[in-house]
């Protein structure tokens, strides 16, 4: 639900990373955050509890320029991963434009990342949004265990797990390292703001 | 669903908004939306991180309503939190509105119930005919929801 404020020339659109618990929603906004000039950038806000665990939501607020006069703001927002949070991520889902799965490469959360997009299909439909509608983008995380100890899926098995029905835009990255992050956040941007661009045009030809 | 807000609407707001500011002797007012956007603010809050200000009130207010309903109430539909200089006053405006009212001790939060309660009606009204426009815009089979 993007508000286009006229007043202003100010467009606001809102962006959530979700997916299961440790997959790397939070690690996301940080290198973000810590990536980008003081200018285009809010404060990072956490909500977490002293485990690490997001308990609420993380905020940050980046300017993205200009299209066609507007000035694009985006929130982007993470929910809680675990299961019982199930409440908090409804209410960081509201009025959403576009999200980022973030899906855990680690084996062992195979299962894990299939429940969090079920979830995540199921919230957004509950808010009469399709998933298959909304702008969303994949993001297979934690690449860089790639030849460690820790066991990965490869990313053909992840692509089928999960992107095979969507068939959406998807990167592999990591998070922590800072690959693929800006990436997936250009390429949600570029969706979220071409859907709301092609608004602006439908609007400017119904008010002339 | 989008919302559009004309300059016609902001200016209808921000004639409300200076209302209240004016006559609570409020420091200032922000009106977001409950999904945590920022629709107008007033006043004088140059230190504030108004951006996230919203996000985190309309997550607190969402909060609030989940507890009224484990309660069996519908909502609450006011909150206040006091601090030693700066206390923040929240209450609904309609379904879909936070208005958040900051103050510090040189006024009293008698004076600004009463001031809002003045100004939410008009508020109230302004706010549906520009949410009712997005839900009918919505239907429109160009755009998807």
């Amino acid at each position: 639900m993007p508000f286009i404020n006229f007043s202003k020339d100010e467009i606001q659109c809102k962006i959530v990373y979700y997916g299961a618990g440790f997959c790397g929603k939070t690690t996301n906004l940080q290198y973000i955050y810590s990536q980008t000039m003081e200018d285009i950038k809010g404060k990072m806000v956490s909500i977490d509890t002293k485990g690490d665990r997001t308990l609420f939501f993380d905020f940050l607020s980046l300017s993205l320029g200009k299209i066609r006069g507007f000035d694009i703001r985006v929130q982007l927002y993470t929910v809680p991963g675990q299961v019982h949070y199930d409440a908090t991520r409804k209410l960081v889902l509201k009025g959403v434009d576009g999200v980022v799965f973030v899906a855990d490469s680690l084996k062992v959360q195979r299962k894990k990342n299939i429940e969090s997009l079920i979830n995540l299909a199921k919230n957004l439909a509950e808010k009469g949004i399709s998933i298959r509608s909304i702008p969303l983008v994949i993001q297979y995380n934690k690449r860089d265990l790639d030849g460690t100890d820790s066991e990965i899926l490869a990313l053909d098995i992840l692509e089928k797990d999960l992107n095979s029905m969507l068939k959406v835009p998807s990167f592999s990255g990591s998070a922590l390292k800072g690959s693929g992050v800006f990436e997936t956040l250009r390429e949600i941007s570029k969706l979220v703001v071409k859907e709301v661009s092609r608004k602006i045009m439908l609007l400017d030809k119904q008010l002339r | 669903m989008n919302i559009v807000i004309t300059d016609q609407d902001m200016k209808k707001i921000n004639y409300y908004l200076n209302k209240m500011v004016s006559s609570s002797m409020a420091h200032s007012v922000l009106l977001i939306d409950r999904s945590g956007q920022l629709i107008a603010h007033h006043g004088n809050t140059p230190e504030f991180d108004i951006l996230s200000l919203s996000a985190l009130t309309a997550a607190n207010f969402g909060a609030t309503a989940e507890i009224a309903r484990i309660l069996g109430e519908e909502e609450f539909t006011l909150l206040f939190h006091k601090g030693r200089n700066e206390n923040v006053y929240f209450s609904a405006v309609g379904e879909h509105v936070i208005l958040v009212t900051l103050f510090d001790d040189s006024t009293s939060l008698g004076l600004i119930r009463l001031q809002i309660n003045k100004v939410i009606d008009e508020l109230s009204t302004i706010l549906l005919s520009i949410f009712e426009k997005g839900r009918v815009k919505s239907t429109d089979p160009l755009r998807p929801s």
